[in-house]
């Protein structure tokens, strides 16, 4: 099923309100997921998505994916899907997803060259998922967390209602069950199919971390490409920390908005990751390999120290623990609650 | 739940009443006048409606900008706390005002004076009327996408009222920074939109020529946005347009955010950051499990008669 879409011209996937002109040229908007088993060769100048923009290495799916889409040999970061990217960062069987069946209504009737309806349905046959975000709670570095990760190849990772609504449920499960949040952003920025509505959905992320600062609930935002537009100016730029990916396209407006509209000329890396450092935009900019360990150093940073450090399950065999571990293990099971049943058998 | 209908023919009334209202060149003529070069900016209204007027300057680490206007002053006999976007009227104060589209330091500007407000208790009423967030080389590395995120969660955290006032231009995520406010006002002929009608014409059309059906396709009027629950109000404008009489407009606009800000304060004993949360977390149209939610409620009559 997947194989007859992906023939379609990336132009037709990639729709996003602020335009990513680094990423569309470079072909690293076409979608992770959009592979078929054999390489098909790339037509009218468009690279396979397995083909590394950089330095054009080319790599079976098998391979890129143990690689956790990063080349192996000039080190791009090639996109991640929502689900591939939980698979990465969570502690494997951990994830629980919060809901499943969210879905634009479309309540414009939204039409341009192709109605709103088309693009989703289409959309969702391309990354088998129903909007652009994928919300659960999950583990990681065997740290209870609440988890969001954005797709990308859904509509340019674009934000509506879906995707807010989505969010807001994850930072209320966040602080029901006082963990902290993670998120995931890979976002054009707001959905233009849903105009106003998509437009409040920064707000409404907005006032969603408010509900975290309140409840004193750490938020770690990460930052992949591209997360631009509405999503980087709403709930994606306001974590506690911020860790971008190497070569994330984070500005509000697109370069080509920037340049169309200033007549400047752009910096070569204007609005990526290592500049967004430079300029004290953000605190950490972590390789993909590392992103996990980071985020479990962060975590346990958060919970204050004590739950460091993180004892493997093969310990909780032990016949004997001792009274620290005991007590580690009580700590361990008030925090993770109603998820434990979820992460196997509790000594 | 009221908020939750069988999906069928809710959502057939919703884009019905919707449709009934989308006549081409009503939008049109709304985003028309919304850009008016004579329709009144902030400081307009500003001299029209306050009294003893102090603007403040500087966002106190080096700079002014001239796109967002900041102060306080007397309304009908009580302190209050104005932030709005500040277009010109001739050419070289365009260019000064910068066509009312905001650098970082003007969102911080404005979340000083939501924070001064807050603490010396003045009620904070706020002006939209840009084209969007300054899209230049140094706004980006002076991080604007973390300012108007900023500048949200401030206003979110507000324990005064807030009162928004779509006045002209309500444009992307640099008119919702000074616009997360417990009332939502719209002027009758201002739009409010995700992105310009030019802007959506060139991503989604691949011509900006095509702006008309863009925004015949996206809806930015005043009765969209009060369809779909986003605005509370929206305000009458004198015959023709706020142009035509600006003190006629200022009166109108002043009697609504007078009755706005009462009625959040007949609110009594609702903390205003949990009531403000539960506005914007409502804001959204989608189903679940196939189940209409987020539909707002039917028009009551308080509005302005439709046109023609």
């Amino acid at each position: 099923m997947w194989a007859t879409l992906t023939s379609r011209p990336v132009s037709e996937e990639v729709d996003i309100h602020v335009e990513v002109a680094r990423t569309s040229d470079n072909g690293a908007g076409a979608p992770p997921s959009a592979t078929s088993g054999a390489p098909a060769p790339a037509s009218g100048g468009r690279r396979h998505p397995n083909t590394c923009p950089s330095c054009a290495s080319h790599y079976r799916d098998d391979e890129l994916h143990a690689a956790l889409r990063v080349c192996r040999v000039c080190g791009y970061h090639f996109p991640v899907g929502a689900r591939e990217r939980i698979e990465q960062l969570a502690d494997e069987g951990s994830f629980r997803e919060l809901v499943d069946d969210l879905r634009s209504a479309d309540p414009l009737g939204f039409a341009d060259l192709r109605p709103y309806v088309d693009r989703l349905a289409e959309a969702e046959l391309k990354t088998d998922l129903s909007d652009a975000m994928v919300a659960g709670g999950a583990r990681i570095e065997g740290l209870p967390c609440s988890l969001v990760t954005m797709d990308f190849a859904f509509m340019g990772g674009s934000m509506g209602s879906v995707v807010g609504e989505l969010f807001t449920r994850a930072c209320d499960d966040a602080v029901a069950r006082s963990v902290p949040l993670v998120s995931v952003a890979a976002s054009g920025g707001a959905r233009m199919q849903e105009n106003i509505l998509a437009l409040m959905q920064m707000a409404k992320t907005t006032v969603a971390v408010d509900s975290l600062h309140e409840a004193r609930v750490p938020y770690l935002s990460v930052l992949a490409n591209p997360t631009t537009g509405g999503v980087i100016a709403s709930f994606a730029a306001l974590g506690d920390v911020l860790i971008a990916e190497p070569g994330a396209l984070m500005s509000f407006a697109g370069p080509r908005v920037v340049q169309q509209t200033t007549g400047a000329t752009l910096p070569p890396d204007f609005g990526l990751a290592e500049s967004s450092f430079e300029h004290g935009l953000i605190d950490l900019v972590v390789p993909r390999a590392e992103l996990r360990g980071t985020v479990g150093r962060l975590l346990r940073l958060c919970a204050g120290g004590t739950l460091t450090p993180v004892v493997p399950s093969s310990m909780r065999e032990a016949p004997r623990p001792s009274a620290l571990g005991r007590l580690f293990r009580l700590l361990r099971g008030r925090e993770h609650g109603p998820a434990e049943q979820n992460g196997g058998p509790h000594p | 739940m009221s908020r939750e209908i069988q999906i069928l023919n809710p959502l057939r009334g919703l884009r019905r009443r919707l449709a009934e209202r989308a006549t081409e060149s009503d939008i049109w003529d709304a985003v028309q006048l919304a850009r008016h070069e004579k329709r009144p900016y902030t400081l307009d209204y500003v001299r029209l409606l306050v009294d003893d007027w102090i603007e403040l300057h500087g966002d106190r680490t080096g700079y002014d900008d001239p796109a967002i206007i900041a102060g306080i002053g007397s309304f009908r006999g009580r302190s209050i706390a104005i932030v709005g976007h500040q277009k010109g009227r001739d050419l070289k104060e365009r260019q000064h005002r910068n066509f009312g589209m905001a650098r970082p330091q003007g969102y911080e500007k404005a979340m000083r004076t939501f924070e001064l407000a807050n603490r010396l208790g003045f009620p904070v009423v706020t002006m939209i009327d840009t084209p969007g967030a300054f899209p230049g080389v140094d706004a980006e590395q002076r991080g604007q996408a973390g300012a108007i995120a900023r500048s949200m969660l401030t206003m979110a955290r507000l324990q005064v009222p807030s009162v928004a006032c779509v006045i002209g231009e309500g444009g992307s995520g640099g008119a919702l920074a000074i616009a997360v406010a417990d009332r939502v006002l719209m002027c009758e002929h201002s739009i409010y939109s995700v992105i310009s009608p030019e802007g959506c014409a060139a991503i989604l059309w691949k011509d900006a020529a095509q702006a008309r059906k863009a925004a015949v396709a996206f809806k930015p009027t005043a009765r969209f946005c009060k369809d779909l629950g986003v605005v509370d109000t929206i305000v009458t404008e004198p015959s023709g347009g706020a142009h035509k009489d600006h003190e006629r407009a200022a009166k109108l606009l002043g009697d609504e955010i007078s009755e706005a800000l009462l009625s959040i304060e007949s609110e009594r004993g609702v903390p205003r950051r949990a009531a403000r949360r539960a506005k914007f977390r409502a804001m959204g149209v989608f189903l679940e499990n196939g189940v209409l939610v987020g539909e707002p409620e039917p028009d009551r009559e308080d509005e302005p008669a439709p046109a023609g």
